[in-house]
């Protein structure tokens, strides 16, 4: 099987240029073309893993499979696969969410304009995707890193008939061209030391010589410091962290469905893989990783506060997704790597799965998303409501759902370090998200509807494409969380057993976990849940017992602050005035002034002078021969003065 | 040894340079006026599609079996031309221009493809005027005679000069007269340094001259001497890149050509600089190219930046696609001056990819401008919706242009920046902060002309692209897919004469400094271990 595993990008790629192609093809064909490429490349990555857990991945190998080389002088790029037991994770979130993600759409998109389109870029998207984690070399990643940058700017200016959707997906793909620069940054310093992109080529080398790369190189920065650094500005662009994280929000102009699979589940998690991936570089460069932690606890905070006024169901949801992404920053900046990806793949379920339920909620109101005319949805739309509520217990980290164990591993990780400002940041974190969410909840499913007479004519739960991928992303939101369930719960921490042979040997932070006494470890664990259900409380008391009423209490109780989070810290005004603006007149001035002015002003004056020259000249040759005897005449005089000097 | 005659009538590169030219004489009996056009136009169109399939089978016939291509001299040897200066009829092609080669024959059928209805007057001078055109830009890429070089150099001046002050736009006789003095004065200075070039090399060869790049290669001179020469070369060719500050009849030449000649111009006579630079500037004049490094990077590194900036901020369409390409003709200079392996290669590359995918974005502007008669963005918005198959093939292009991994533009970028990291370190960080820019300005340029919502009412009736536009643009877009996947196919035709050249140029400087002019004895061919080093 594992022959076939070229096959699982390969296979999304042959479905988008199908449906790109198939322009006269009817529904059903489109639809069988878009959910077919996905569903054969799940079968055949469970069928890779299943080889690659129950041979490979005991033999403590790696799967790599080379399809063709291109050389540019010394330089050698290999197109090629590799299944390890980091891109095996990676594989298996992206394929199981991405394919219920694509069943999930054939009902919300059944309406819309453009379906066929949809699935093209859907499709594209996970031939991308797939490349991302299946590429054996840092190339390979950029190219899908790129690729799903791509199909985010087209699935996010999806409605391009509308002024926002395209200038969203503008906005993402510059915000994230930013990341990327930094990133090929990086690649070039790998290339210059190395000579290669592969990681075979670069992480045994450092492993078995960290001296290569501890040096001094340039900013005052080791060299894996500098290449870290680039590596994670790029993961700051594509992971949504501060200062990159502006385009995600905007991103919400898209689909629901692409917001869950791109925006959520699996797209704005290849920053966590890329650093993840790169671990031994970040073990050696302590500065850069304490750089990460800090990035994404700020991050982790940050975006949690604006979510506390959002008032459209989507952003609330969009900037819990970028203080999530925090979190699983905190974790790899820890060294705590294991628990990065483990949040990343409980997230991926309960993200998915909130943003599924949004999408189903929105479906009923008629494309309404925002919270404050929807209330009391809970009756109309059950399996909406019941499995919504199941992914905001686990992203509010309530035992013994997905979100617990892995929030709380990251959690523990920076206690263990010692890291104790981090760990209270995430721990507040935590409680500001309980309550977020919860809000949400309240607001939309519990009091009464507060939609127009139309909307609520219309409501209806969800058709079963819709629905069965709720329940079963609901189902993963529940039991995520047991594969990696820590010692002191009676666990044996399989996932983090599994994902050991990627990291870089010896382990660092993760190496100090148990030197903390039990005691102390199951009051950190009770002490955070206890701040989630304080959340809970919270939100249950001011939204869930008075309605939109006692949040419009509290936002003016304190207004300043209340306008500050609603417009979102003014960051984008900031950007706009501190960078856009003054970009644009630089631009502006080059044109008109430098350009236009003095560079082609000197050419035209050249010109000018030429031909004012041969103006002047022109008055001597009058065809009046005495004129011509006088100037022999004034000529044979000057040179009898010159010969005489 | 051939005459000229027996090399016309073989699979030679002479009948590639001078098919088109011959081809001229018939349309001489073709009908005036507009009865005759529709045959005029078929006409030329054969004439370019023979000369495409001339070009694909000398590459084919020549190319070795592991992908790579030789040097091939038209015939074995030169032939006399004006004996007694030592002027020869010399012909050679190798991996470095072939690909340039092979571009200019696929963009002229294509350019055709993309004139049927925007060309209104004057058909057969039209035909005319490309067909000599293609034989000036073929000329000029396959001379190995510096004074056959000058002449076909200057060949291309006048029929472009035509194209544009013919069909152009409004002020389309500005434009062509800035065109043509701008790039005559610095191909004037060019003969001077080649003729003190071939002077100095007869003085030393007892009076036998030689104008074969062969021979001046081997004139040893001292660097203050290489530095006038390099300078009047490096004038020439970069006006013709063009470089900043030297780029200011770009703009216009390009806003007032008609389309074939925008596709024309910026896909084939803008790589002839960056050509110049690598057959000619730089392996004369090593040492000369070594001191005017780090000026020459720091004109590529503003030319990326300014050219961007500037682009961004343009009202018209074809003005944004114009300043473009100083942008990306920066990163190809840029790459040049990295003298590494990697970067050279990218960079021959990157003049192929951006022929293919700015002549794409011409072309399509071109579309736009047979519909409407304009090219402003206040004009246009929304046109996805009418346009759908417009849309696709804009945003095809513009994501080649913008570098987007898998298209071609990318595999060129990287290679530059990931050699002139190696060789020149932070320029390089600078020139990839450029593809941040490109984003900015190419994402911008899709976004008024397609997205949003349909702003003005004409708009609405527009026709989408027809069968002749879009196979004008389908084998565009083919190469651009090909090359950004699988670039290997591209990359190894220019490795062994890049890694000779490099060797050369390495050598070159190796020696010690001469404080006269002297004449280094021939050598035989290089060992191949040495061109093999070069790629190191």
């Amino acid at each position: 099987m594992l022959e076939l595993l070229w096959l699982i990008p390969l296979l999304p790629l042959v479905g988008a240029a199908l449906n790109g192609l198939l322009a006269r093809a009817p529904k059903p064909v489109t639809t069988a073309i878009g959910l077919g490429a996905p569903l054969a490349s799940l079968v055949i990555a469970l069928g890779c893993l299943w080889e690659f857990v129950t041979r490979l991945h005991p033999a403590g190998q790696a799967f790599r499979q080379v399809l063709y080389p291109w050389t540019a002088g010394d330089l050698n790029i290999d197109v090629a696969f590799r299944l390890d037991e980091l891109s095996a994770v990676m594989l298996f979130v992206v394929t199981f969410v991405g394919f219920l993600i694509h069943v999930y759409s054939v009902g919300y998109m059944s309406h819309e304009h453009g379906y066929r389109r949809y699935f093209c870029y859907l499709n594209l998207f996970m031939a991308a995707m797939l490349m991302l984690v299946l590429g054996d070399n840092f190339l390979m990643m950029f190219v899908g890193w790129e690729g799903v940058g791509l199909c985010s700017y087209l699935l996010i200016g999806f409605y391009y008939d509308q002024a926002f959707p395209p200038f969203a997906g503008k906005k993402a793909f510059i915000v994230n061209r930013v990341g990327d620069f930094a990133f090929l940054v990086g690649m070039f310093a790998l290339i210059e030391r190395f000579g290669t992109l592969s990681y075979d080529g670069i992480f045994p080398v450092v492993e078995a010589d960290p001296g290569l790369v501890t040096g001094p190189y340039v900013l005052g920065l080791t060299f894996a410091g500098f290449v870290t650094l680039c590596f994670f500005i790029g993961a700051m662009g594509k992971s949504a962290q501060i200062p990159l994280y502006v385009w995600l929000p905007d991103a919400m102009a898209g689909p629901t469905p692409v917001s869950a699979l791109i925006h959520a589940a699996t797209m704005v998690t290849a920053g966590v893989y890329m650093v993840v991936r790169s671990n031994v570089l970040f073990q050696l460069a302590p500065g850069v990783s304490a750089l990460v932690a800090a990035v994404g606890a700020a991050t982790a905070l940050f975006a949690a506060t604006i979510g506390l006024a959002q008032t459209d169901i989507k952003k609330v949801l969009a900037y819990s997704t970028v203080s999530q992404l925090g979190y699983m920053f905190m974790a790899a900046g820890l060294g705590a790597y294991t628990a990065a990806v483990f949040h990343l793949g409980t997230h991926a379920f309960f993200k998915a799965l909130l943003f599924l339920g949004s999408g189903s909620v929105i479906h009923a109101m008629s494309g309404e998303q925002d919270m404050r005319s929807m209330g009391g949805l809970k009756k109309y739309l059950p399996v909406t409501f019941w499995t919504f509520v199941i992914g905001t217990v686990a992203i509010a980290g309530i035992p013994p759902f997905a979100g617990f164990f892995s929030k709380d591993e990251i959690l523990h990780a920076a206690a263990a370090d010692g890291k104790w400002l981090l760990w209270a940041v995430g721990l507040l974190t935590a409680g500001i998200t309980a309550f977020y969410m919860f809000r949400l909840v309240f607001m939309t499913f519990f009091g009464k509807f507060r939609g127009t007479h139309e909307q609520q004519h219309h409501l209806h739960e969800s058709p079963p494409s819709m629905t069965i991928p709720l329940i079963v992303l609901a189902i993963g939101s529940v039991l995520a969380g047991f594969v990696n369930v820590p010692e002191l719960l009676g666990g044996n921490e399989a996932l983090h057993h599994f994902l050991d042979p990627v990291y870089a040997q010896p382990r660092g932070a993760e190496a100090a976990h148990h030197e903390m006494s039990h005691g102390v470890e199951w009051a950190l664990v009770a002490l955070a849940v206890a701040v989630a259900l304080a959340g809970i409380f919270l939100a249950w008391t001011i939204y869930g017992k008075k309605g939109l009423e006692g949040g419009r209490t509290w936002a003016q109780r304190f207004p300043a602050a209340h306008r500050l989070l609603a417009n979102k810290y003014y960051v984008d005004e900031l950007y706009d005035r501190t960078i856009v603006r003054p970009l644009a007149a630089l631009s502006r001035f080059f044109w008109k002034v430098v350009d236009t002015f003095v560079i082609d002003g000197a050419v035209n004056a050249g010109a000018f002078l030429t031909e004012l020259t041969g103006d002047l000249g022109r008055f001597t040759t009058t065809g009046n021969v005495r004129n011509y005897a006088l100037y022999f005449f004034l000529g044979v005089v000057l040179l009898f003065w010159w010969i005489a000097l | 040894m051939d005459t000229f005659l027996e090399l016309l009538v073989g699979n030679t590169l002479t009948r590639l340079i001078f098919f088109p030219t011959l081809a001229c004489l018939p349309l001489l009996f073709f009908p005036k006026g507009e009865g005759g056009y529709r045959a005029v136009k078929i006409y030329t169109l054969a004439v370019s599609l023979i000369e495409l399939a001339l070009g694909l089978l000398y590459v084919a016939t020549h190319m070795t079996w592991g992908g790579g291509f030789p040097l091939v001299r038209d015939g074995g040897e030169s032939l006399d031309w004006i004996r007694s200066y030592g002027i020869r009829y010399d012909m050679a092609i190798d991996g470095i221009s072939m690909p340039l080669v092979v571009l200019t024959v696929i963009l002229v059928p294509i350019v055709l493809l993309g004139s049927w209805k925007g060309i209104e007057r004057h058909w057969r001078s039209f035909s005319a005027s490309l067909l000599l055109l293609t034989t000036g830009m073929l000329g000029a890429l396959l001379a190995h005679d510096l004074f056959l070089f000058y002449i076909f150099w200057e060949v291309m001046l006048v029929p472009m000069y035509l194209l544009i002050g013919v069909w152009g736009g409004e002020r389309r006789i500005y434009a062509a007269v800035k065109f043509f003095l701008y790039t005559m004065a610095g191909s004037l200075l060019m003969l001077i340094a080649i003729l003190w070039m071939a002077w100095t090399y007869q003085s030393l060869n007892g009076g036998v001259w030689s104008f074969a790049l062969a021979d001046l290669l081997r004139l040893e001179l001292p660097a203050s001497t290489q530095i006038w020469l390099f300078a009047a070369f490096a004038l020439t060719f970069a006006i013709k890149v063009p470089m900043f500050p030297f780029h200011t009849w770009l703009p216009d030449a390009h806003v007032e050509a008609p389309t074939g000649g925008s596709v024309i111009l910026a896909g084939v006579l803008l790589k002839l600089g960056t050509y110049g630079f690598l057959r000619f500037a730089m392996p004369l004049f090593p040492r000369a190219t070594e001191a005017a490094q780090p000026l020459l990077v720091a004109l590529a590194l503003i030319g990326i930046i300014y050219g961007a900036l500037v682009a961004w901020v343009q009202v018209d369409m074809k003005k944004l696609v114009a300043y473009s390409s100083i942008a990306h003709l920066g990163f190809v200079m840029l790459g040049l001056m990295a003298i590494d392996m990697v970067a050279w290669q990218g960079a021959l590359l990157q003049m192929v990819n951006h022929g293919l995918s700015t002549g794409a974005l011409f072309l399509l502007v071109g579309m736009l401008y047979d519909r409407r008669h304009t090219k402003q963005f206040s004009e246009f918005g929304g046109l996805a919706k009418v346009m759908p198959l417009f849309a696709f093939f804009l945003v095809f292009s513009m994501l080649g242009s913008v570098g987007l991994p898998a298209l071609n533009g990318f595999v060129g970028e990287f290679l530059i920046l990931a050699g002139s990291y190696r060789t020149l370190g932070w320029p390089a960080v600078v020139a990839t902060f450029g593809v941040v820019l490109a984003a900015i300005y190419l994402l911008k340029m899709v976004q008024l002309t397609i997205f949003g919502p349909i702003t003005k009412e004409e708009n609405r009736g527009l026709k989408d692209l027809s069968g002749r536009e879009i196979a004008a643009l389908v084998p565009l877009c083919v190469l651009m897919l090909w090359i950004g996947v699988a670039p290997q196919a591209f990359l190894e035709p220019s490795r062994e004469a890049l890694g000779r050249v490099l060797a050369e140029y390495r050598q070159s400087l190796e020696r010690p400094e001469v404080t006269q002019a002297a004449i280094r004895p021939a050598v035989a061919v290089q060992p191949t271990e040495q061109i093999a080093e070069a790629g190191r």
